[in-house]
């Protein structure tokens, strides 16, 4: 067992170095930071910004296996370098975390309870008009990609905003920072409502896991140990409830424990668009601002999420399904 | 003689029928409905910016005087296109890495899986981002080899965990034992019975595509200016969708439309091609 | 009273399907009804509808009185009362009827919670007490492990254990030793004759197989095409049927106690539920048909004292006295000329010397890591004379389709040697490993896996003709078709379109298109019907007369064996424990093992099945990957536990190798204490004279 974990671990530690490592190197020989520098008014001479971009390991005149050395060599010790304009990775990192946390942790949550609640009871009712009603919503939503159901939802409450004459629901940014203590709080929770629809019902959310959850109770309701459950004399519901869900869930699970580690970078569209400042807008940032240190740790960041995920939903199955722990 | 069974199970499966005839529709639109417009794609009508739908301009007018009924088309012919293309890539890329890593098994199996697992680990987003842009006098065709790369992974695991299990089965066995080549019994044995998987997952995989592609336009990482897609459109449009929502409305509900018709053929598929199923 | 009545019960599926078209029958208290059918006879549906269980779909009408209450549509506050309390079912395969994710012990004592009001630390001590009485070891342990951890005649006890948990008036048996090996099936069988003594309850025993039927039931049901065709005490069903159908059955069933002669099959298939033959189904099969039959479908009338058969012409049959044997046409298969030259002289076609076949031993789907060695395969000898029928028999992971797969291989053995037509595999080259190919081909179990679904079976059959660069595939294509008994038109058809038996027809076809001389049969009939599985083994048996073809034939079926079979090796745990001619192994085995296996075999014979004396084994198989030490049968061996402590340490510290047995001149056993006794017709009557 442990030697089995040290060697997943080595062989993940290898991929994630290998991501970053790529990752910078692309980004360190296309993108071009000293742009942001040379067409400013007054001019900047040359000298100071060759010194500048050289105190943030981005100058494009240094080889770029050395500029490759150093930022490697901060990274063994934890220092993910400067940004840009020579602002710290690390605690840039540090407070976007926290950002994507907030916003996304709700809105991954409800989408799974909701989707697999709805999935397996569609599947219960195979054929019937809820299930056909459920199938066909969560089809046209599959369809809407997340910009588009971002974006729908913003102008449907500019509009009812527009026509209430007052803000009802907020639709850009994280807080109003001008409020304190409790109003802060709902204005916080105003602010998530919208992000949290747009992610717990589409693509990503319920519409996926309702899919998936009603094929896996499918599945399963033809089993013979579901039939054995009701020859005991279990009711329908209970028998389906206690050993038909039970064991259907499995599958979903694992999707959700890896949506859960992905989640971080995952949801670009939700950030950009409704302005919160998270993981996912970040690496957009980074790269319209020739950003390479910052492309690079998030890079980092989300291959070892990738990799968490991964192994959470591993962990999780194990948990959940006797037939894969080991005894 | 089962192509038959499975198309008519296909027609008798009313999702189906409806995805097929829309997605029919829409490719139609596509490509005859800009000899009905009044307008090319390239012309600028400097009479009317910004103008609502009406009896001259069909969808209304983009900002700097394009015709939308003409540019939307224009860029529905690229999304289909591209995602028709990485499709049949991602799939055919991922069925044989799939069934070598999973017949072959041992350092093979090792070694391409090892590969795959790196592909899903690195920022595809990033890598798409940065060199699409730079692709601007290249052509389009990089990018969707670019988005083919990215797409075929899971599909290969997929596809390998079924070969391991073709692999046991007896008529495969027997293969071997009459002495005929591993490789020819991947593609006259393995891959034709993978069949249906790879039909189902190269039709969603057209949506994916088209999908992708239109949200790296989104950021103005995909296809470049002065050609359009659904992306371009839409992104352009969602600037300014609540003052001139024409500008976002048809362009998005294309891609709605275009997505949701391709799913529904992929869903369709799936009740056919598999035995068994009850519909 | 009777304890359930069943009238006129009706099972329509959406479709208009009649699955089950108006069975009637009774079951008294303490007594057995067997139902007997094969595949797609609606016996299994019977039994589901009377449960209440069938999917919804599925219109049910007719009678089934519990007690004298209706219980078709009934509503489910009250069925709920009458489901594993009155009625409990056991199911063919009990690793799928058992939930995966919880323990044996909650699942049973779930069964008494639902019906008993109990505290749960007591409903557990009952479920532990239960699996006590099922004749599972530790059961205090064993409760708490999950079904995956059992094996499957453990399981199948949890399951009886479960059905038994409120002490219910009814037992319903769907196929309940099916999924088991035969020495595990006695178990199971004795397991449930305790249960109905425990219990008093009646049992309606679904099987397909003939022989447990005799042993434990009291009267018997045929059922054919969704219909009883015949109904009566099993004795008279046995030794004196009256309906065609049922004398085909008895009469196409190989028997261990069995003389030579070719066995009678039925022609045919049954026919398929939605396109019913107009009149009698049976008809179209039927040696006996006369115009009259196609007219209407005969009802099941009452015939002599307690019985009922469905056919125009059973008066005929009674005053005839006619048997399966005078009805059915009995194939006359031609003598093979080979066989006139002494073994001794004939060419050795396949030589094993000491193969071994280990494999690492992997645990956890998730965190998967090596944690041993399994030893499939641990040195086993034996050879194939030319024109010879060799039987590898032996249970579930005693290492016989290891054996059969390191031999299509025609790789190195990790140990030993492997010698086909006169070639070492260890020192063949590729070119030669292919030209060899030509002469050791293989036939397989499942004859739906077998073929790839997606080649038309004319394409199927010329694979090998191609890969061997033969010229005139189209002719040879007809030509083998013929061979097998199909015509040469069905080349253009896929495998679906075919009938299991035909399928394995086509199978047979493939084998032998670059005529081989060396065949592998991995199970051929196992998979099959029995009244099918007659006419594949004529088939075999003629080609290899016909073709001087030498068999390989792997099997757990030992009547098969007999039946086919020249000479056989029983196989124990990666080791042959006995082999000799098939008249030396069955009249006279030596090794307890053998002896063991033989007399667990139930005989479509009420008689003898009645008054037979069985061994019966200890436990289940050891892992090959932990075999015991010196004999690997010790564990379960009658005899060692007869034996004398000094007698017993020499199994436990020396392995035993096949050795001769002093009066016969082909007959080996590997046992220190070897002792030639008599146990297929051995009954306890013998045992006291």
């Amino acid at each position: 067992m442990g030697k089995y974990l040290l060697r997943r671990l080595a062989i993940n530690v290898i991929l994630v170095a290998v991501a970053a490592s790529l990752a910078y190197m692309l980004a360190a020989t296309t993108m071009n930071p000293r742009g942001a520098y040379e067409g400013r008014q007054p001019p900047v001479p040359e000298a100071v910004i060759d010194a500048t971009l050289d105190a943030y390991n981005l100058n494009d005149k240094t080889p770029v296996l050395q500029r490759y050395a150093t930022w490697a060599s901060g990274v063994i010790t934890g220092d993910f370098g400067k940004t840009w304009n020579g602002g710290s990775v690390n605690d840039e990192m540090g407070r976007r975390v926290w950002v994507s946390l907030r916003l996304l942790l709700i809105g991954t949550i409800v989408g799974f309870v909701v989707g697999v609640a709805l999935g397996a009871w569609s599947a219960v009712r195979q054929y019937k008009i809820s299930d056909r009603v459920i199938g066909v919503s969560a089809f046209v939503l599959m369809a809407i990609p997340v910009f588009v159901l971002a974006t729908l939802l913003a102008i449907g409450t500019y509009n009812l905003n527009r026509g209430l004459g007052f803000t009802l629901i907020e639709y850009t940014g994280e807080y109003n920072p001008k409020l304190a203590g409790w109003d802060q709080l709902m204005n916080r929770l105003n602010h998530l409502i919208l992000p949290t629809i747009s992610l717990s019902i589409g693509v990503s959310g319920a519409a996926f896991y309702s899919r998936i959850q009603r094929n896996m109770m499918l599945d399963v309701l033809g089993q013979d140990f579901v039939r054995t459950a009701m020859a005991k004399g279990l009711r329908r519901r209970t028998a389906l409830i206690k050993h038909a869900l039970r064991t259907a869930l499995i599958p979903s699970a694992t999707y959700f424990a890896f949506a859960l580690g992905t989640m971080f970078t995952g949801a670009i569209f939700t950030e950009k668009i409704y302005a919160w400042h998270g993981m996912g807008a970040w690496l957009v940032d980074a790269i319209n601002a020739n950003d390479v240190n910052s492309v690079a740790a998030v890079t980092f960041f989300a291959a070892v999420c990738v990799l968490a995920a991964g192994f959470l939903s591993d962990l999780l199955v194990a948990a959940l399904d006797p037939r894969v722990r080991v005894s | 003689m089962r192509s038959k069974v499975v198309l008519r199970r296909l027609f008798r499966n009313p999702q189906a029928r409806y995805g097929i005839i829309a997605f029919v529709l829409l490719v139609a639109l596509a490509y005859i409905g800009p000899y009905f417009g009044s307008y090319e794609w390239t012309e600028k009508d400097f009479m009317a910016f910004l103008s609502p739908p009406d009896a001259d301009h069909w969808w209304g007018t983009t900002s700097i005087g394009q015709d939308m009924y003409a540019i939307t088309l224009r860029g529905m012919q690229k999304s289909i296109v591209i995602g028709v293309l990485v499709a049949l890539i991602a799939t055919g890329l991922a069925a044989v890495v799939g069934a070598f890593a999973g017949y072959f098994g041992g350092w093979l199996d090792r070694v391409l899986m090892w590969g795959v697992d790196l592909l899903l680990v690195l920022p595809s987003f990033l890598i798409l981002a940065i060199v699409s842009p730079r692709l601007r006098d290249g052509s389009w065709i990089w990018f969707v080899v670019l988005l083919a790369a990215f797409t075929w992974m899971i599909t290969s695991r997929v596809v390998r965990s079924m070969t391991i299990s073709l692999r046991e089965r007896e008529y495969v066995q027997a293969a071997v034992y009459m002495g005929i080549p591993r490789w020819k019994i991947i593609f006259r044995h393995i891959v034709p019975n993978l069949s249906s998987l790879l039909i189902i997952d190269a039709t969603l995989n057209v949506s994916g595509a088209v999908v992708g592609e239109a949200a790296l336009s989104f950021f103005g990482f995909g296809i470049q200016p002065p050609d359009v897609s659904l992306g371009t459109l839409i992104a352009e449009g969602s600037r300014n969708a609540t003052g001139y929502p024409w500008l976002f409305a048809f362009p998005a509900g294309m891609l709605v439309l275009l997505v949701l018709s391709v799913n529904l053929i992929g869903d369709g598929l799936r009740d056919a091609l598999d035995p068994g199923s009850n519909s | 009273m009777s304890i359930l009545e069943v009238t006129d019960l009706t099972v329509t599926f959406p479709g208009g399907v009649q699955a089950v078209r108006g069975v009637s029958y009774g079951v008294e208290r303490g007594e057995v009804l067997g139902i007997v059918g094969e595949s797609g006879s609606g016996k299994s549906v019977t039994s589901l509808a009377i449960m209440g269980l069938l999917p919804r779909g599925a219109q049910v009408s007719g009678s089934v009185k519990l007690h004298g209450r209706e219980l078709l549509g009934m509503d489910e506050d009250e069925i709920v009362k009458v489901r594993g309390k009155s009625i409990s079912m056991i199911f063919q395969d009990p690793l799928s009827a058992f939930t995966p994710v919880y323990t044996i012990g909650d699942q049973i004592a779930e069964a008494v919670r639902v019906h008993q009001k109990m505290a749960k630390d007591k409903a557990a001590k009952r479920a532990v007490e239960l699996l006590d009485l099922v004749g599972i070891p530790n059961p205090n342990l064993r409760a708490k492990a999950f079904p995956h951890e059992f094996s499957g005649g453990m399981r199948q006890r949890a399951m009886i254990a479960m059905a038994i948990a409120n002490d219910p008036d009814l037992l319903i048996c769907d196929e309940p030793t099916t999924a088991l090996d035969v020495t595990i099936q006695a178990q199971v069988l004795e397991v449930l004759k305790t249960a109905q003594q425990e219990t008093g309850a009646g049992i309606v025993m679904i099987t397909h197989d003939l022989g447990v039927i005799a042993g434990m039931a009291d009267r018997v049901l045929v059922m054919y095409a969704g219909r009883p065709v015949e109904q009566g005490p099993v004795d008279d069903i046995y030794y004196r049927p009256r309906m065609p159908y049922t004398m085909g059955l008895l009469a196409s069933i190989p028997r261990i106690d069995g003389e030579e002669g070719s066995l009678v099959p039925i022609e045919g298939n049954p026919p398929s539920p939605s396109a019913l033959p107009p009149g009698c189904p049976f008809a179209p099969r039927c040696p006996m048909k006369v115009d009259m039959c196609d007219d209407e479908e005969p009802p099941l009338t009452p015939f002599g004292s307690g019985r009922h058969v469905a056919c125009i012409r059973s008066h005929e049959i009674e005053h005839k006295g006619l048997t399966g044997a005078d009805v059915f046409p009995v194939p006359v298969i031609p003598p093979s000329d080979v066989v006139r030259v002494p073994r001794a002289e004939r060419a050795t076609v396949l030589r094993l010397d000491d193969m071994i076949r280990h494999y690492p031993l992997m645990k956890g789907a998730v965190f998967k890591r090596r944690v041993g060695t399994v030893y499939a395969v641990d040195g086993i000898s034996f050879d194939i004379a030319e024109g010879e029928t060799l039987a590898l028999v032996g249970e579930s992971g005693c290492g016989k389709t290891t054996t059969l797969q390191q031999i299509m291989q025609l790789a190195p053995p990790q140990g030993g040697r492997v010698v086909v037509l006169g070639k070492d595999s260890a020192k063949l080259d590729k070119a030669a490993r292919k030209a060899l190919r030509r002469d050791l081909q293989i036939v397989f179990q499942d004859p739906m896996a077998a073929l790839d679904p997606r080649m038309p079976v004319g394409d199927i059959i010329a694979e090998p003709l191609r890969a061997h660069g033969r010229k005139d595939v189209r002719a040879r294509v007809s030509e083998l078709l013929e061979l097998v008994g199909l015509s040469p038109e069905h080349a253009e058809r896929y495998p679906q379109q075919f009938s299991g038996g035909q399928r394995q027809r086509i199978g047979i076809a493939r084998a032998l298109a670059l005529e081989p001389k060396l065949l592998v049969l991995d199970e051929p009939v196992s998979a099959l019907d029995v009244s099918i599985q007659a006419g594949v083994i004529n088939l075999l048996e003629e080609l290899k007369n016909t073709l001087g073809l030498s068999y390989l034939f792997v099997a757990h079926d030992l009547a098969v064996v007999r039946h086919l079979a020249d000479r056989v090796a029983v196989m124990y745990l990666g080791r042959i424990a006995e082999i000799g001619t098939v008249e030396n192994v069955y009249d006279h085995p030596a090794h307890p093992y053998t002896q063991a296996l033989l007399s667990a075999i139930p005989l479509p014979d009420p008689e003898m099945e009645r008054t037979r004396k069985r061994i019966l084994l200890e436990g289940d198989l050891p892992s090959p990957a932990d075999p015991p030490s010196g004999c690997r049968f010790r564990t379960r061996c009658p005899k060692f536990a007869r034996l004398s402590e000094a007698e017993r340490q020499r199994c436990v510290d020396e392995e035993p190798s096949v050795a001769r047995l002093g009066n016969a001149v082909d007959h080996g056993a590997a046992c220190h204490y070897a002792e030639e006794i008599e146990v297929i017709t051995a009954s306890d009557d013998q045992e006291e004279k």
